[in-house]
């Protein structure tokens, strides 16, 4: 079962995109932190990473234990790589290409995120 | 080319990954056999299973580990045959699969002896998870058991066994324990110790009947006596697993296991045999180092590179979990002619030390340590370096007299010198990934070198090292917070107090670099709260998860609900609400360990109104998601109790609502007992209170928890006020100068100068700061406000609370299971 699950969330690169899909505007979303979006049945975590101004989006789901939660991790950055740190036993990720930065667990499926016009969209495939 | 591998064990495990590093898919196709259900786990931590039965944590890799690294693992299934000639074999399934190269990792079982009885009932050996299982199962029905062995396995299982609370024995046929490793004093020694954890040891037992009525019941020895048992378990080493060799004509060595030369090459030039299943010069290793070197040999072979071949390995060990400490290294036993033993036995403190020296005196070759062995690593790089021993060998194990460094510490080693036996990597390694790679601490030093993460016997050493070679390189080795400041957390605190600035991405900008991470988030977090005790909502996303929702995530994603109840006293109308609220959010409720009450399975997007309905009946936040105070528990006191001196319920709620709300580097819980009898458990918190005739008993820095401290005497037959004082002063003093997340006792195990030292700060005032103190917690006091009342009365705040942008709807994946009438969350995957 969660297999399957897990084999819903596959990277979006930005040649992928079929889809952008309209999230929210800017001001919802919280400074340097994540919201969880909810598309197609699939759960994405955003992330607002104000102070450098970038935006990313992963799959919501840690491989680690399964759980639902990313966008309520906490981001920083490990040297240049931004990464998400999972809120249950800190396993971290690289918000860039979804590496699993401990090298233990697998790596993240990415989204593309562009913002238009105080406008947050994430793109995806289908 | 393809590559085949039987057996994914500990050692089949680590060719692959090994290989992997190497060689891509394109490159060497992989296929693995694995007879068991579970992928490769950690059988040197087997034991550790015990504790939880969490065999995931036991994984060597993650189960999506094989297939994102392109090794086509099949577990539970049985290979039964060798085709040599096609170059193919068969499994229990009848499937086949072609190979170029065969690599036998297989392993070994349990040798069990042809004892009459073994197959009773109750009778198990040490090997697999399953068997844990079963003895975990078969533990729960009976009262004792007993091991057969002696050995370091017997002992390490005769320790599970008497944790799961059976009354265990250990039976050894030899006149002494870890006959291999240790001589007569030592295992003397060993033997009263493991005696005095409540073992009994039984030598000179030869088994000849294991008797039971089905199951069995007792042990009958060759000398006629018997041994009264339920259960009993098998530990007399091992026999390499061999079976494919006989059908597919390949040759084995004495004792069993597949004959191999030192390029780990069967008799068939297609055919290598690594770990357990292999015999090299007629040993069978039994230990993962040898097996993971023999993996190297293979794998440079396959690629074609210089041959590392394989010439044998230190079988020099340590004993783990027992609680005692025992190494034997080397020629431990001085079986080498005309070697020099020199030893040196302490009675009083249960202590055996013995090195042997090369006949000239030059060399170390081996030794044994009980009783103390933290030298263990550095004799363990003489003997197998052939290090220069100091002028006076004795010093080896007595330590230098006239106070000098003795041993020359990991510095005299040569950078050659294997420092992590199970990844071999040596010294050098380590110094050139340090400077080169600029680590800066061991989770990194780790994660880079894979030194210490096998056994992880070497960890201490691969710190020293990773100091010295900062040391060297000019840093100082201060413990700063992270890669984003090179600052320690108390310099932290003087610069959040000098500079004022209470926002952490100012503060960064001004005093750190780069982006912040998961320390130094949290951990600023704290010192802003301690220096202000403004509330953590202005900054939600730099808290732990805890504090950032302002409850504790479970299992599963929902999250607990703790309201504060004041020395565990509460009312019955307040009880009601708890239950009522419970009831109307689908709660799962427990009496905490506290002393209140926990509200367990809550949705997000639901706190915000289960804590509207709380506090409307009186509640505040228990902060039990914070580091930050507690609980306060008590006991009833002189109010009610025939011995209680004064009221310490009253002392315990007026203590909680002062503190409440304060955060520290750690959490803080405290207690106050009505008299010596001590129900409430004072003497095992932070700061524990107790009655006695003449006013109050002040202890500090005990802890419970995972490394449990006794509280110690801070000040004796003190009044009310003064006991306050006093708290004030030691808590803000704590805070101020304790690195993050260590609690009071870890803080005050580095404090130099201990109680003493202590006690002349916070009593007589030493430092003259106490007025400070006190004035900087009467702020922090006065400021206090509760969050949860905060939020609640709050639209923006709340609004944080859900789980969804786009959806009001929470989130779908939580599930509930039912265990005794109430909701428990569904295992997670
Ligand atoms: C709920 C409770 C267990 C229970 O059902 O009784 C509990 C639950 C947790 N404890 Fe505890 N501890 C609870 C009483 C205790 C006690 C007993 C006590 O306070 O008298 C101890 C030993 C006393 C002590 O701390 O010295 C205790 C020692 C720990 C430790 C080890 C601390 C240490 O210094 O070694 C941890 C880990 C940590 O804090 O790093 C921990 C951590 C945890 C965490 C927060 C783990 C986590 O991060 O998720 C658990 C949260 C699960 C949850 O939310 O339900 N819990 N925990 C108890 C809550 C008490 C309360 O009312 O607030
Ligand atoms: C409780 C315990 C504690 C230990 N402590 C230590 C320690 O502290 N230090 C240390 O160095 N060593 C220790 N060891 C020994 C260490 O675990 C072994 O040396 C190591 O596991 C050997 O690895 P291996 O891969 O050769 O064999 P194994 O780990 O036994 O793996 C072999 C695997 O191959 C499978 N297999 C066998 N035949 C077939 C077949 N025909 N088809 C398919 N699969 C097959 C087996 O079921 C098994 O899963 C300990 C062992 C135990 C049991
Ligand atoms: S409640 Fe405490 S002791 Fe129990 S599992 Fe959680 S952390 Fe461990
Ligand atoms: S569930 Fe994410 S780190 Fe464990």
């Amino acid at each position: 079962m969660i297999n399957e699950i897990i084999a819903n969330y596959k990277t979006v690169t930005p040649a992928d995109v079929k889809v952008w899909y309209e999230v929210a505007n800017v001001s919802e979303f919280p400074k340097n932190g994540g919201v969880a979006l909810s598309y197609k049945g699939l759960q994405i975590a955003i992330f607002n990473f104000s102070r450098r101004d970038e935006w990313y989006a992963t799959q919501n789901l840690c491989p680690h234990k399964k759980q639902m939660i990313l966008s309520r991790g906490m981001i920083g950055s490990e040297g240049e790589e931004p990464k998400v740190a999972c809120p249950f036993h800190k396993k971290t990720f690289s918000l860039k290409s979804g590496k699993n930065l401990n090298g233990s667990e697998c790596d993240l499926a990415t989204y593309p995120v562009k913002v238009d016009d105080g406008m947050v969209y994430v793109g995806f495939s289908e | 080319m393809k590559v085949v591998v039987v057996g994914n064990g500990m050692v089949g495990y680590k060719f692959c990954e090994k290989l992997r590093k190497k060689a891509t898919k394109e490159q060497i196709e992989v296929v693995v056999y694995g007879d068991e259900s579970l992928p490769a786990y950690d059988r040197v931590h087997l034991s550790e299973y015990f504790s939880d039965q969490n065999s995931d944590k036991l994984l060597m890799a993650a189960r999506d580990w094989y297939q994102s690294n392109d090794i086509n693992l099949k577990v539970g299934e049985l290979v039964t045959a060798i085709d040599r000639e096609n170059q193919q074999i068969t499994t229990h399934k009848g499937n086949t699969e072609s190979y170029d190269y065969l690599v036998l990792a297989t392993g070994s079982s349990a040798m069990v002896p042809p004892i009459k009885g073994v197959e009773k009932k109750g009778v198990y050996v040490y090997r697999k998870i399953e068997d844990l299982d079963q003895i975990i199962d078969f533990g729960k029905k009976v009262k004792r058991a007993a091991v057969l062995g002696g050995g370091l396995l017997g002992l390490e299982a005769a320790k599970a066994l008497m944790d799961m609370g059976l009354e265990t024995q250990v039976v050894e046929f030899a006149s002494r324990l870890m006959p291999r490793q240790l001589d007569d004093t030592g295992a003397e020694l060993l033997k009263s110790k493991i005696e005095s954890l409540g073992i009994e040891v039984l030598l000179n037992k030869n088994t000849k009947e294991i008797d039971g009525n089905g199951k069995l019941n007792r042990l009958v020895f060759a000398d006629d006596t018997e041994l009264q048992t339920d259960m009993l378990v098998i530990s007399c080493g091992i026999v390499s697993r061999d079976e494919l060799a006989d059908n597919a004509g390949l040759e084995k060595g004495p004792r069993g296991g597949y004959k191999v030369n030192s390029k780990m090459l069967t008799n068939d030039p297609k055919i290598f045999a690594i770990g357990e299943a292999a015999n090299y010069n007629g040993m069978v290793y039994g230990l993962v180092a040898p097996g993971y070197e023999m993996a190297d040999t293979v794998i440079s072979q396959l690629l074609e590179e210089e041959t590392t071949l394989f010439e044998g390995a230190d079988m020099s060990t340590k004993l783990k979990l027992i609680g005692v400490d025992v190494g034997s290294f080397g020629d431990a036993l001085g079986t080498t002619p005309n070697s020099i033993p020199i030893s040196y036995e302490d009675r009083n403190t249960g202590t055996y030390k013995r090195v042997n020296l090369s006949p000239d005196g030059k060399k170390l070759l081996g030794g044994i340590l009980v009783g103390d062995a933290e030298d263990y690593n550095i004799l363990h790089q003489f003997a197998l370096n052939g290090m220069a021993l100091p002028p006076n060998p004795e010093d080896l194990i007595l330590g230098a007299r006239d106070g000098g460094s003795d041993l020359g510490g990991i510095g005299a080693l040569p950078a050659t010198s294997q420092i992590c036996s199970c990844e071999n990597v040596t010294k050098g390694d380590i110094e050139e990934a340090v400077k080169s790679q600029g680590l800066e601490n061991i989770g990194q030093v780790k994660t880079c070198t894979k030194a210490g993460t096998g056994c992880g016997a070497c960890t201490p050493m691969v710190t020293d090292i990773l100091n010295e070679t900062l040391k060297s390189m000019g840093k100082s080795v201060r413990k700063v917070l992270c890669e984003h400041f090179d600052y320690t957390r108390q310099e932290l605190f003087d610069l959040v107090k000098v500079s004022g600035i209470q926002d952490y991405e100012r503060f960064l900008d001004e005093h750190g670099v780069g982006d912040g991470c998961e320390v130094c988030k949290p951990a600023m977090a704290s010192i802003f709260a301690s220096v202000y005790n403004d509330l953590i909502t202005k900054q939600d996303t730099i808290q732990d998860t805890n504090d950032r929702f302002l409850a504790n995530i479970q299992r599963g994603g929902s999250y607990s609900v703790i309201p504060r109840i004041p020395g565990g006293e509460i009312t019955p109308e307040k009880l009601i609400v708890i239950g009522e609220v419970a009831k109307e959010f689908e709660l799962y409720t427990k009496i905490t360990g506290g002393q209140r009450i926990d509200l367990l399975g809550a949705k997000l997007e639901d706190l915000p109104d289960i804590w509207e309905k709380l506090i409307n009946a009186g509640f505040e936040s228990g902060h039990a998601y914070g580091k930050a105070l507690r609980t306060v528990k008590s006991c009833v006191g002189s109010t009610w109790c025939r011995y209680g001196l004064h009221d310490s319920v009253s002392f315990a709620i007026e203590v909680e609502d002062r503190y409440k709300g304060l955060r520290a580097p750690h959490k803080l819980k405290s207690a106050v007992s009505g008299c010596r009898r001590e129900c409430a458990e004072a003497q095992s918190k932070d700061f524990g209170i107790i009655a006695t005739e003449a006013g109050w008993n002040l202890y500090v820095c005990g802890n419970g928890g995972a490394n449990p401290a006794h509280a110690q005497l801070l000040a004796g037959d003190i009044d009310s006020e003064t006991c306050i004082k006093y708290i004030d002063r030691f808590l803000m003093f704590y805070i101020k100068t304790a690195e993050p997340l260590n609690r009071t006792s870890v803080w005050f195990s580095k404090l130099e100068g201990g109680m003493d030292y202590l006690r002349s700060v916070i009593v007589e005032d030493s430092l003259g700061i106490a007025e400070q103190l006190e004035l900087e917690m009467q702020k922090l006091i006065e400021v206090y406000k509760c969050e949860w009342t905060e939020v609640v009365n709050n639209p923006e705040l709340r609004k944080k609370f859900t789980h969804f942008i786009n959806e009001k709807a929470g989130d779908p994946t939580l599930k509930f299971d039912k265990m005794r009438g109430q909701k428990i969350p569904t295992a997670w995957g």
